[in-house]
């Protein structure tokens, strides 16, 4: 028996050596890339559910509710802060090293409103229409909470990679409020959707328009700021009663397992 | 043994909601009656299709809720009275589904998803009123003329045909039925003070016009008077605090002499006031709601007197040609504010300037 595993043992060392001397790297970066995969995973989830910055943390809630009457307007500003985040987030995290912490706040306004101008100065030339109808709130981009609390938050304490990434997800998250809300009020108010989207994507995007009722005259509450602030309020319960719903089923699997354990020691 | 020793107070009043709830709908009956008289079924048919609604929205509210024991719930009478003061308010030709939107709106949103009966900061129906005002101004100002003034006869069948397909059985439309018969487009007293004043006319002659009748307007008038004894019948019955209607009355009463008499010319009568749109409704079934409205005597006595001065001005320079709505959202806004300030001095305690005596 002995003599087996002597002979036996130094098989495996040499396996173990061999792997050894490459193992450690590969261990590391299969970690390293399910690290990588998780934080990226986590930014996803972070940014599009449980830190989405219009449900939960309430960011930027003056375009939100300003600018939503149509999808069409809704699309328009939620890609143009998802661009100017993105790349916000991008440059606030390349040039951290060399930013004074005393007056990050200041550079980072700068390099936002930097990124607002080039995405005006662009929806001015190829969107037109809805550049008019998002108005004053296509520059107050800059002044969108969202924007500097993630370039405070997370683009200035890490890596380029997972800046940009986080960037992108948070834009996201926001610019799918901004649709929902925009549809909601869109079906209620006119009873349409997509209503001018060929004001944004082209001419082709005419036959993109729904009409989902036909309403004889408009539901003006739903178009107006105060039907916004009520549409939101119950979008933010709907994403609470699915949190809580999903909260109350993780319990009853934990106390099943535990039955299950009990049973067999019983056994 | 143990003897159970009660706190004060020991007297209890032994009214519940539901014995509330229908005293004031008793007395609202005879503001209905009027308002049949003069503008015929289309409030009643509103107040039918509100009270259906509101059951309806009520119930599944309730258990989505998972709350024990609807039933009492449901018919403690806050949804039904609710339902029929939204109905009083509409136009009496508005379509069928202003009514039904209101009272959703009303029920669901205004009340039950503050916490239900008892937790609304706002009054259901007013709210609901409003919403639909700002939601379809169209709809929502086409009152029509009194009876009396109309060219059309406007029978049951009729106008159940004008709020459910738009058109009278002769085909004629709402626009045709406010139309008099020199062709012009018949609005309410106050609506058409309003536009007059507008263009320049003084009150006198906008008086002449057929709407404001013999006295100060055709038909409201009535209506108006008739609530007034509902409402008195209900301080009689101690269902409602005398303080809100007459706080609400005097000042109303007090801005319009003030104006009148500086320029009687440009500004309405006092009578004018009071008895033209929902005056006596606000003042003795929808200001006096012992949810929204204030509890303190001092209270409501600030919050009656605060209703009236914006009544006034937004009747006067406001946009609406009618503003008791707006206003009483306004006090419920104010009255948690003016209760904290007018607590009454609890008995065996000092008041805050005694106690800086004493020390």
């Amino acid at each position: 028996m002995s003599t087996k595993t002597e002979t036996k043992l130094p098989t495996i060392n040499d396996d173990t050596e061999l792997t050894d001397t490459v193992a450690p790297d590969e261990a590391a970066l299969t970690l390293a890339k399910q690290d990588n995969k998780d934080e990226y995973k986590e930014l996803a989830i972070q940014g599009l559910w449980k830190n989405n910055p219009g449900l939960v943390q309430l960011l930027g809630l003056c375009p939100l509710l300003a600018v939503t009457a149509t999808v069409t307007n809704a699309l328009g500003l939620g890609l143009a802060t998802l661009l100017v985040l993105v790349c916000s987030n991008t440059t606030v995290s390349a040039i951290r090293h060399w930013v004074p912490k005393e007056i990050r706040i200041p550079i980072f306004v700068l390099i936002i409103a930097s990124f607002v101008t080039c995405v005006q100065l662009l929806m001015n030339a190829y969107t037109y229409g809805i550049y008019q109808s998002l108005g004053i709130f296509l520059p107050l981009i800059v002044t969108n909470c969202a924007i500097i609390g993630r370039a405070e938050a997370y683009a200035s304490k890490n890596p380029i990679k997972q800046a940009s990434f986080d960037g992108l997800m948070m834009g996201l998250g926001f610019a799918l409020v901004l649709i929902v809300l925009g549809a909601i009020r869109e079906v209620l108010g006119q009873g349409t959707l997509f209503d001018g989207a060929n004001l944004l994507l082209g001419d082709w995007a005419t036959v993109l328009r729904i009409e989902v009722i036909h309403l004889d005259s408009q539901f003006l509450l739903a178009i107006l700021p105060p039907g916004a602030f009520i549409a939101m309020g119950f979008i933010i319960a709907l994403k609470n009663a699915i949190d809580s719903y999903i909260k109350q089923r993780q319990p009853k699997k934990s106390d099943k397992a535990i039955e299950r354990i009990r049973v067999n020691f019983d056994s | 043994m143990a003897f159970w020793i009660a706190s004060s107070p020991h007297n209890h009043s032994k009214a519940e909601t539901s014995a509330l709830m229908r005293l004031v709908i008793y007395a609202v009956l005879p503001g209905i009656f009027a308002q049949w008289y003069f503008f015929g079924w289309g409030n009643i048919i509103h107040i039918l299709l509100a009270i259906t609604t509101v059951l309806f929205c009520e119930f599944i509210v309730l258990s989505l809720r998972n709350k024990k024991n609807i039933r009492k719930q449901l018919f403690d009478g806050s949804a039904i009275l609710t339902a029929i003061l939204l109905g009083i308010c509409l136009p009496a030709i508005a379509p069928w589904w202003i009514s039904i939107i209101g009272a959703v709106f009303a029920v669901v949103v205004v009340k039950q998803l503050y916490g239900g009966l008892g937790h609304n900061p706002f009054n259901p129906a007013m709210a609901a009123y409003v919403m639909l005002l700002i939601s379809f101004p169209l709809q929502m100002t086409s009152w029509q003329p009194p009876l009396a003034l109309m060219t059309i006869d406007l029978d049951l069948a009729n106008t159940l045909s004008v709020i459910f397909t738009d058109f009278t059985k002769e085909g004629y439309s709402v626009q045709q039925l406010r139309t008099s018969v020199d062709g012009f487009t018949m609005a309410t007293p106050l609506d058409t003070l309003k536009t007059n004043t507008g263009l320049g006319l003084t009150v006198f002659e906008s008086m002449e016009n057929s709407v404001f009748g013999e006295h100060f307007s055709l038909g409201w008038e009535w209506i108006n008077a008739a609530f007034f004894i509902g409402g008195l019948v209900l301080i009689a019955k101690k269902a409602i605090a005398w303080q809100t209607p007459l706080s609400f009355l005097l000042s109303l009463f007090i801005c319009s002499f003030i104006a009148y008499s500086i320029s009687p010319d440009s500004s309405a009568s006092t009578m004018f006031h009071w008895l033209s749109g929902g005056c006596m409704l606000g003042a003795f079934f929808i200001l006096t709601d012992p949810v929204t409205g204030a509890t303190s005597t001092k209270g409501r006595l600030i919050v009656g007197a605060l209703a009236g001065l914006l009544v006034y001005l937004i009747r006067t320079f406001g946009g609406y040609p009618d503003g008791i709505a707006f206003a009483v959202l306004l006090c419920n806004m104010a009255a948690p504010l003016i209760d904290q300030y007018t607590r009454p001095r609890t008995y065996g305690h000092q008041t805050k300037e005694k106690q800086g005596e004493a020390k």
